[in-house]
């Protein structure tokens, strides 16, 4: 059977869900729109499931209402899915459905605006991993978008809520109306929209400063949504002030998304264009730069859920520079390091959304020796922590060290290992003091940084961590573990990367349906001694990390470098945007230069 | 076809940016996010103009100007509505919150 029903569903069935829920939400109880909600994701993973199932044997190609092209002109809009793509659609659902299980009686509120939000923002999720048009590309970006700035802003009686909300608005609105610039002009210069039609149209056309003008303003929007440096300070103003749940699915998918996009439309559209090295190096020095200043800046945080987003930053750029490899293991090494990151890394939100709800605090000066008493997430938040090192055999570790052995250099080896262990040494750093009273009281650090003091305790439950909040978050950490563990995972996306980099496989299927050529046999994507040996070294060094920050602290000659790096993260939305137009002018430099 | 309406458009994107870094004020910031999105209206709109053609109705005499670019712009206005309309019930919060609209002011969040 014909599989092309499939990827529609992933945008009609939520967009058709959050309706009825809509519809319902005035007079059903409250447990209806919670069965609503979690159903019609449910219904969505199954779909993306057997999308991701009918593209390994191929490509998947829909075009939108039968308009299918005729003699290479096209007037439809077309969806195309690989491997990559369902595997991204299908992480968004399954989070989705996470995040619900975690709300369920979660908000005190009783209407039904957030999960209508949620499924609205998750059909913008699967819309932007399916889309091979990018017009529709730039809608399911804003979809996403919109319904993310609300979901952020949603506790409008604290004022840093709205006020994160805010600056996360106005930062990828803009970048997103850079990409729509961009987007216009390649229209001006090709008379397409589809990817695969631009793409092939710009082959005859060739590199100039307009094309390099659109690309990187294409490239702006995505990269302000994938948080790479200097487009990144929305993250953690966003994730420090979101319900927790929706922290997860902004963390473990839509930010990724944004290095998908970034790698799909570079690969597709400028592929043709674009010399392999010039991508090649300056997204390796976009992810080093974004991953190096992300492990640093999560290593002072106290706040948990912003040094839990500046960790998502620094993994960002990890994930970055295995994709601008541009080799296939190196992609499947990123793409396999995305999944087992969501897992772990939304496992680490829910257990500090567990520790918000019972102490009304995400302070780890403040929570000092609170956590001591507490059953078994005081065992779960470290081993997330080491998890998010790299601990072997989680799909973290995996994804890590593939992409390691992909960069053959071994200052991006060293780069790899310092910045996953910094990452988690920070989190294990904050259990130790939480969960097991290590240390000396910590001090007060510097003022210049955002204490975790003053959140409202979120759900009701002060006496003990619910059933649902825990499954949510063993179904996490188990995910994780299992993305490293079962081998059909890796190797569905090691022979995905090697479809996703073929460029004119995707044109030639997509526009004139021929038949796809069998690609060779080659990815690895499996464990051997040497991701083994590198996944327990950033443990290693993780755990001296936290070591060292539990008993030592910071030493001294650091303040004054470190008082700069937080001062630059001034809070002050006129400041981002001024950064994100200096980012413009670099990525125009870099493109032009090299 | 004249350079003209790009420069317009050039400038609208960059003049929105400068006044959102510049602003003192939460209700001029939306403002500039949206003036910097009409920027990319009238660059959409000038791609697909024709001098002389006529609106692409059914059955209109002669050359039409493209359609494409006009539904193009269509929905941006709708996305811009809509992120207008979101950023200013922020911005409402915000006043209500902090007593304040001042961005030099706001500074919850840092570091």
């Amino acid at each position: 059977m014909d599989p092309a029903w499939l990827p529609p569903l992933g945008i009609a069935v939520p967009l058709l869900g959050s309706c009825v829920l809509l519809a319902v939400a005035r007079f059903a109880p409250r447990v209806v729109t919670d069965v609503i909600a979690i159903a019609t994701a449910l219904i969505s993973t199954a779909a993306m499931a057997g999308l991701l199932v009918a593209t390994t044997s191929n490509r998947v190609v829909t075009w939108a209402g039968g308009w299918t092209p005729t003699q290479n002109l096209t007037v439809g809009i077309v969806l195309q899915a690989d491997q990559i793509g369902a595997g991204f659609a299908l992480l968004a659902c399954v989070l989705t459905v996470c995040a619900l299980i975690y709300t369920w009686r979660y908000f005190e509120d009783a209407g039904a605006h957030v999960p209508v939000l949620i499924l609205l923002f998750m059909a913008g999720m699967t819309g932007f991993s399916l889309t091979a048009d990018l017009f529709n590309l730039f809608v399911f970006l804003e979809l996403m978008g919109a319904t993310a700035y609300a979901l952020t802003g949603h506790k409008i009686e604290e004022p840093r809520s709205v006020q994160g909300g805010f600056t996360f608005g106005v930062v990828t609105s803009l970048g997103a109306y850079f990409m729509l610039a961009g987007i216009g002009i390649l229209y001006a210069r090709t008379g397409r929209l589809g990817m695969p039609q631009i793409g092939s149209a710009l082959d005859g056309h060739g590199m100039d400063a307009l094309v390099l003008l659109a690309m990187v303003l294409v490239l702006t929007g995505l990269l302000v949504k994938a948080a790479i440096v200097p487009f990144h300070f929305w993250l953690a103003d966003a994730h420090a002030v979101a319900p927790t749940p929706v922290c997860v699915l902004f963390s473990g998918v839509m930010a990724p998304l944004g290095i998908y996009g970034t790698m799909r439309v570079t690969t597709t559209v400028f592929g043709g264009v674009l010399p392999p090295s010039t991508l090649h190096h300056t997204l390796v020095l976009l992810g080093v730069v974004t991953a190096v200043l992300g492990a640093v800046l999560s290593l002072i945080q106290r706040h948990l859920k912003r040094m839990l987003a500046y960790s998502t930053i620094a993994h960002l750029g990890l994930f970055l520079v295995g994709m601008a490899t541009l080799t296939a293991n190196g992609v499947a090494g990123s793409v396999v390091y995305v999944l087992g990151h969501a897992g772990v890394k939304g496992a680490l939100f829910l257990l500090v959304g567990a520790l918000l709800a019972r102490k009304g605090n995400v302070d780890e000066i403040s929570l000092y020796r609170q956590g001591t008493n507490d059953g078994l997430t005081r065992w779960l938040f470290p081993l997330a922590a080491l998890a998010l090192a790299g601990l072997p055999p989680f799909g973290t570790g995996l994804g890590k060290a593939i992409s390691e052995e992909a960069t053959g250099s071994p200052w991006l080896i060293g780069t790899f290992v310092l910045v996953s262990a910094a990452t988690g040494g920070a989190v294990l750093r904050a259990s130790l003091r939480i969960h097991f009273g290590l240390g000396p009281q910590p001090y007060e650090a510097d003022r210049d940084t955002t204490s975790g003091d003053d959140e409202k305790p979120e759900g009701r439950f002060p006496h003990r961590t619910p059933a649902t909040m825990l499954t949510a978050i063993l179904v996490l950490l188990t995910g994780g573990l299992l993305v490293g563990v079962l081998p059909v995972i890796s190797r569905i996306i090691g022979d995905g990367a090697q479809r996703f980099l073929d460029r004119q496989g995707f044109i030639e299927q997509t526009l004139y349906s021929y038949e796809p050529v069998r690609l060779a046999e080659l990815s690895h994507v499996e464990w051997n001694w040497a991701a083994v040996l590198l996944g327990l070294l950033s443990v290693l060094l993780a755990v001296a990390i936290a070591l060292i920050g539990v008993f030592r602290g910071v030493p001294q000659w650091l303040d004054k470098p470190l008082h700069v790096v937080h001062r630059l993260h001034s809070g002050h939305v006129g400041d981002y945007v001024a950064w994100l137009v200096l980012g413009i002018a670099a990525l125009a430099a870099l493109f032009s230069l090299s | 076809m004249s350079v003209f309406p790009y420069l317009v458009a050039a400038w609208l994107l960059l003049v929105g940016c400068f006044g959102v870094v510049r602003s003192r004020d939460l209700v001029h910031t939306v403002v500039c996010v949206a003036v910097a999105q009409s920027g990319t209206y009238v660059l959409l709109l000038s791609v697909g103009y024709q001098k002389g053609a006529s609106a692409p109705v059914q059955g209109a005499p002669g050359p039409v100007v493209d359609p494409v670019v006009q539904a193009l712009t269509l929905t941006d206005i709708v996305v811009s509505a809509t992120v207008t309309a979101l950023l200013l019930a922020l911005v409402i919060q915000i006043a209500k919150r902090e007593d304040t609209v001042d961005a030099d002011k706001l500074d919850e969040l840092r570091g």
